[in-house]
């Protein structure tokens, strides 16, 4: 891939190792100029070991990383146009929140009245002007994190390295900052690298998504495309709960559609663009919400796929309700969204003999897994 | 607020029985040395009745500024040197692997094990002219074959340096330990270069250690007998040699209490500025525990 004038970050074949475990296993990855790009992965995938390889704290093994065309693999930290917000905030403890926030002005020179304006204007964007005078331990937690912000902002770095920035927050105060963080995006918007491993906040903050697992990227695109059209069973089960069934390819109808049978269950209909052959053994993802659950049958329609069962559990979430509905042994997660016409017709009720269904485009079958993803070929989350 | 003041109690239950040993042992002690400073000397060595100022007087001795100026700045380089040296060392020490440190801090504390004396005249054999450093120094040519290595201030610093060493790395790798490194990486990503970072975020990090180092290093060093005895001869006399010279050779007590009054102010006098120092930052520590 030629590195265009929109490519703010390109990281060419980065492996990091540490011993002889690779932590970053030859990663390639391009970041748009502008957007907000998230690394998700579960804990331990190579995350900020990726992003330390970008911020120059740990130098790749192989590979380079180009930031604006330009390789900066092997610069010190210090001569990087970007700049790192630390899990833990890292702010300098015996200075105070005017002097963190200068600090970056300072070593590169500036004049005092001008740290002094530059400084005024981020405590104004952070909202911390009343602040300016405590140190860091005076200071609460969405406010430290607010100070780094504004102390890497303040060098108008080209890109903006988040590692887990919210991570140490709790939930009120997570999703007020995760708007807050999108405000200051939009305001100054540069390129913001954002590490996480909740897939609530990369949803909601990313243009686009790099999906880690075990020092490799298995999948990167739109929080949509991620979602909807999981490309390993991996992806499938990281982002988002999902269902997953285990069969063969019995048929290829056409173009778009092919058979599948599923072991006890018998055959459903599978979308199947991918042109996964006959015999192949694959998986089938369906999401909870991809589900219809209801006592009546439903009405027949080509496309879709029909199983019956009984409810074994019930669990009322507020916005939707969990159904866990036995079908010959398989324990099948179902949620519905509550809407005026559940409330009409007599709920779905434990022990209740129903029917299940879907369309066959809801599905997502794919191909072999590898081994060691078993473990996360388990029921959703109960 | 009850518990407050139970506690404290306890507090000071716990700690009454060094508070008397100390004021038995150690305060009363220190006030006889200073009533005597004011007391006239009899001819045989003893401590005469009523009260004269005529010790104070002979205290305006000539040779004296010589002696507490080569103590006070025999002491300061100490400590420069030892900090110097010791904030390296806890550096690397706190920075290294979590199974290399307990090695590394043995390797601190072993010297220790041997008795102080021991290793002093360990040195002597050292810096003897027949012994191991002189001949190594010869061999490379940095020393004329003339040249004397002890007996002189310079033998002095050195062993100083050597043997309160330890105490000054311990405190400042404690602090180091308890320090946050990704703080130092905060720097650089900020744009400092590494000695500004370590200047700027590190040494302002430690700096409770490098306090209690400075003062286990000082306050000792003004106080030394043994070590410029041994290795200094009459051109390294510091203050205390000149308080031994008093008592033993003199026999003189109330002169050797005025130089040991006037050497336990020396040492009270900047402690107490610097507990004092102390005790102004403790609030914003507290505070710091507490949020
Ligand atoms: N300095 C190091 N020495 C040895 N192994 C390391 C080092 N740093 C990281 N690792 C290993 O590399 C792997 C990836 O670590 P990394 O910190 O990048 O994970 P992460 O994705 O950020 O995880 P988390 O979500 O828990 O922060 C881990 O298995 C970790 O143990
Ligand atoms: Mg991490």
């Amino acid at each position: 891939m030629p590195s265009t004038m929109d490519t703010s970050i390109q990281i060419e074949g980065v492996t990091k190792r540490f011993g002889s475990f690779a932590a970053v296993d030859n990663v390639s990855a391009s970041i748009a100029r502008g957007e907000v790009f998230s690394l998700l992965g579960p804990s331990g995938c190579g995350k900020t070991t990726l992003l330390r390889m970008i911020a120059g704290f740990e130098q790749p093994d192989e590979g380079r990383i180009l930031l604006d065309g330009e390789d900066i693999t092997d610069l010190p930290p210090n001569r990087r146009k970007v700049n790192t917000i630390f899990q833990n905030y890292a702010l300098f403890p015996h200075m105070t929140v005017r002097d963190n926030i200068g600090y970056g002005l300072k070593v590169a020179g500036r004049a005092g009245a001008e740290i002094r304006s530059e400084v005024d204007r981020m405590l104004d964007l952070i909202q911390m002007g009343d602040h300016a005078g405590k140190k860091p331990s005076q200071i609460s937690g969405g406010q430290k994190q607010r100070v780094a912000i504004a102390r890497a902002l303040i060098n108008k770095p080209r890109v903006l390295l988040l590692d887990e920035p919210l991570a140490a927050l709790d939930l009120k105060l997570r999703q007020r900052m995760l708007i807050e963080l999108d405000n200051i995006h939009d305001e100054v918007g540069i390129t913001f690298l954002y590490v996480t491993h909740d897939q609530g906040e990369a949803m909601s903050l990313s243009d686009t998504i790099a999906v880690m697992n075990k020092g490799k990227i298995e999948q990167t695109g739109r929080p949509e495309q991620i979602y909807e059209a999981p490309r390993s069973s991996f992806v499938a089960a990281f982002i988002g709960d999902t269902n997953f069934f285990e069969g063969k390819v019995t048929a290829v109808l056409d173009d778009e559609y092919s058979r599948m049978t599923i072991e006890d269950l018998g055959e459903v209909l599978v979308f199947n663009d991918k042109r996964i052959q006959v015999g192949s053994p694959v998986h089938l993802s369906l999401r909870p919400e991809k589900f219809r659950i209801s006592r009546e049958s439903p009405p027949e329609n080509g496309r879709t796929n029909r199983l019956e069962g009984v409810v074994e559990d019930i669990v009322y979430l507020g916005s939707h309700t969990r159904y866990w509905v036995n079908v010959k042994d398989y324990r099948i997660a179902v949620t519905q969204q509550h809407g005026r016409f559940l409330l009409d017709e007599k709920p779905v009720a434990w022990n209740d003999r129903v029917f299940v269904w879907w369309h066959a485009d809801d599905g997502f079958m794919l191909e072999q897994y590898r081994e060691d993803d078993e473990e996360l070929l388990t029921s959703p989350g109960e | 607020m009850a518990d407050r003041t139970s506690e404290r109690k306890q507090e000071w239950l716990i700690s009454a029985p060094s508070m008397v040993w100390l004021t038995v042992l150690f305060l009363a002690p220190t006030l006889l040395v200073f009533a005597i400073s004011f007391r006239p000397s009899t001819p045989f060595g003893g401590v005469g009745e009523g009260w004269t100022l005529q010790t104070i007087r002979e205290l305006a001795n000539p040779n004296y500024p010589a002696i507490i100026w080569r103590t006070v700045w025999l002491s300061l380089a100490t400590t420069v040197i030892c900090l110097g040296l010791a904030v390296p060392c806890a550096y690397f020490m706190a920075r290294a692997r979590a199974r290399w440190k307990p090695v590394l801090l043995m390797l601190v504390i072993i010297p220790f094990w041997t008795n102080f004396l021991i290793r002093i005249f360990a040195w002597k054999v050292l810096l003897h002219p027949e012994g191991l450093v002189k001949k190594l120094l010869l061999a490379v040519g940095l020393v004329e074959p003339r040249d004397i290595l002890m007996y002189n201030e310079n033998a002095v610093l050195l062993v100083l340096v050597y043997s309160y060493l330890s105490f000054a790395i311990l405190p400042i790798y404690a602090a180091a330990e308890k320090f946050d490194f990704s703080l130092l990486e905060a720097a650089m990503d900020l744009g400092a270069t590494r000695l500004r970072a370590f200047l700027q975020v590190f040494l302002p990090g430690i700096s409770r250690g490098l306090i209690t180092a400075a003062l286990v290093v000082f306050i000792p060093a003004l106080g030394s007998y043994v070590i410029p005895d041994l290795m200094g001869g009459p051109s390294g006399e510091m203050i205390g040699n000149k308080i031994a010279q008093r008592v033993f050779v003199d026999r003189n007590l109330p002169h050797a209490s005025a130089l040991a009054a006037v050497l336990t102010l020396a040492v009270v006098v900047p402690m107490v500025a610097v507990i004092f120092l102390q005790r102004q930052k403790k609030p914003a520590r507290a505070k710091e525990a507490g949020g």
